[in-house]
């Protein structure tokens, strides 16, 4: 019985987000946000969603704590760990945030109480989980250590302001994985680092997600980033996923024309140096998108027929995409 | 054959902030129409160096040279003339447009401050400028909230541009926006470069950015210069080990995490 369990746990991913659409309403109009989501996230994969601002990225990975706007209106599922998260109630939810999925966010400063100790914080997450006030204080210099923070006895006494944004980020991924959870959601978490202290601060991410076994959904808007970390990377645009593709062949050959303008947008420092070509427009939100494929108007490669209706996904080389005419840009 | 002059020379600029020196003898040149880059990371003191340079803080030793001429005047008469020369465009432009003004209003006011006129003229200036930095007539009748972040740093470079000044000082001015909407100010800013013989100082902590819109760059580390050269030199050849550190952070398919960590702690305990 309990072996079969465990064959079960092992092979239920850590969270399965199908079909998921959510509109919210303001003032008597409907405004959609979502449309048909689906993203998956196996135990210690590390899955990318990238996308501009509006896309819908960060509303999608809170979803899988069950946080959504208020009187938010949903189709599909959101499955944690094999909790049914849309359907949960609070108690079933308040035990899965502080159990099974953990979140860090773009800037430490905002999630973390200014006038408590680092110490508190660490040791809070500990308790809530139903570990004895002893034993979370005797294992937060450990965290703090596995971190790679100085001094972690010392550190534990210190407030959050005492610390860099690098630091400071690293005791928020110390208190997120402490509760080893089966699902880390990490919005943005780099972005407001410097590039030296972002690259480490993503070592160490890996690694100990690659110690726990975590899986791991990467929200951000820098495609480079997403590439160079992850198994797989979902793209949105406009409330939709237009492609996915595992993160090396999306750099290579991308399959949908927004992901393709995106790269070519993107100034590099390696290899030889290239023209930026802009996209025209601006990026849109779904309740401001045209109909059929939302990236049409902003395409170089729209014609009349991708008015017709939101395109159908499709295998194409190493991508499934969301676009009619896979073939014209990636050949 | 006259040599040409730069139009702006920094030479051993210090500023210190009562013990701490934020920038450290800091010196280099800038050429008409030429584009320099200033590179570093949070604590460089690019930032500071770039406020020096726009007025915006006066230096604690060193001096500024525009078109020849030293800068740091506190009379009107010569902050007039600073910036009918040098104008800086910020990260956040939505700080620096006053709310309850729209765009149009706020482009002509440096206008009829610089180079007084009809305002007939100066509303054909105006126009002239919303086009050159492709915004529509109706965004400049627009409220700064109303426009996206992009648009709103068309507006600020629309009117930096008004009084034609030699230099723009750009102080991460691309790094808030979407990757579609950076290219597109990038290209704009190629553009004008090309058109108006403008010169650019480029602050960015965005390496690719920096290589895309510099013919010239310095790396800038704990105030002080550490290496200056061709941009493209710069990234094809770094000579100081912080240049390869920078290099090596940025995210690529053969990234390797932790040579970045072991150099990093290498390049800190020196």
């Amino acid at each position: 019985m309990l072996q079969k369990k465990e064959a079960e746990t092992a092979r239920r991913d850590a969270l399965d987000i199908s079909g998921l659409s959510l509109a919210v309403s303001r003032s008597g109009t409907d405004v959609p946000l979502l449309a048909g989501v689906s993203v998956r996230v196996a135990r210690g994969e590390t899955v990318g969603l990238v996308g501009e601002s509006g896309s819908g990225k960060s509303l999608t990975s809170r979803s899988a704590l069950g946080m959504l706007p208020r009187g938010a209106r949903t189709t599909g599922g959101v499955t944690v760990s094999g909790v049914d998260v849309l359907g949960a109630d609070r108690r079933t939810l308040r035990e899965l945030r502080r159990t099974r999925v953990s979140m860090i966010f773009q800037d430490p400063r905002a999630s973390i109480n200014p006038v408590r100790r680092v110490g508190d914080y660490l040791t809070e997450g500990l308790r809530a989980r139903g570990v004895s006030s002893r034993e979370a204080a005797e294992r937060a210099p450990d965290l703090l250590d596995q971190v790679g923070i100085r001094d972690p006895r010392g550190a534990l006494r210190r407030f959050p302001h005492e610390f860099s944004g690098g630091m400071l980020q690293r005791v928020m991924i110390a208190g997120a994985l402490s509760t080893e959870p089966e699902l880390l959601l990490a919005d943005e978490p780099t972005t407001a680092l410097d590039v030296t202290t972002q690259a480490e601060v993503v070592g160490l991410l890996k690694t100990m997600q690659e110690a726990h076994g975590t899986g791991m959904l990467f929200v951000t808007h820098d495609l480079d980033l997403a590439a160079a970390i992850c198994d797989r990377i979902y793209v949105m645009y406009a409330g939709r996923i237009v492609e996915e593709a595992t993160g090396a062949s999306l750099f290579r050959s991308p399959a949908h024309p927004y992901t393709r303008a995106l790269l070519e947008a993107s100034p590099s420092v390696h290899g030889e140096k290239a023209v930026v070509k802009a996209i025209r427009g601006r990026p849109l939100a779904l309740a401001e998108a045209p109909s059929g494929c939302s990236f049409r108007d902003r395409c170089p490669l729209a014609e009349e027929s991708c008015a017709e209706g939101v395109p159908p996904y499709r295998a194409h080389g190493a991508s499934t995409v969301a676009c009619l005419r896979p073939e014209e840009v990636a050949p | 054959m006259n040599q040409p002059q730069p139009v702006l020379a920094v030479s051993s600029l210090v500023k210190r902030f009562g013990s701490f020196t934020a920038v450290d003898d800091v010196s280099f040149e800038l050429m008409p129409g030429t584009s320099l880059g200033i590179v570093g990371e949070s604590g460089s003191g690019k930032t500071t160096t770039a406020r020096i340079l726009a007025g915006l803080e006066r230096p604690t030793s060193g001096t500024v040279t525009l078109e020849g001429r030293a800068v740091g005047g506190r009379s009107r008469r010569d902050r007039l003339w600073q910036a009918g020369r040098l104008q800086m465009i910020f990260q956040d432009p939505y700080g620096s447009f006053d709310p309850r003004r729209t765009i149009a209003q706020s482009i002509a006011e440096p206008l009829r401050l610089h180079a007084p006129g009809p305002a007939e003229r100066h509303r054909a200036r105006v126009a002239e400028l919303l086009d050159q930095v492709g915004l529509s007539t109706r965004a400049g009748e627009a409220l700064p909230r109303d426009l996206s972040g992009g648009q709103r740093q068309r507006a600020a470079i629309a009117r930096a541009l008004g009084i034609a000044p030699r230099v723009l000082v750009l102080d991460e001015a691309v790094a808030a926006l979407d990757v579609s909407i950076q290219a597109q100010i990038l290209t704009l800013l190629d553009e004008l470069r090309r058109e108006t013989g403008i010169s650019y100082v480029f602050v960015s902590h965005d390496l690719a950015v920096v290589r895309y819109i510099t013919d010239t760059a310095v790396v800038m580390r704990h105030g002080r210069i550490v290496e200056r050269g061709g941009t493209e030199q710069i990234l094809r050849s770094p000579q100081h080990p912080y240049t390869r550190l920078l290099l090596d952070s940025i995210p690529s398919p053969d990234w390797d995490l932790e040579r970045v960590a072991r150099d990093r702690r290498a390049l800190d305990a020196r």
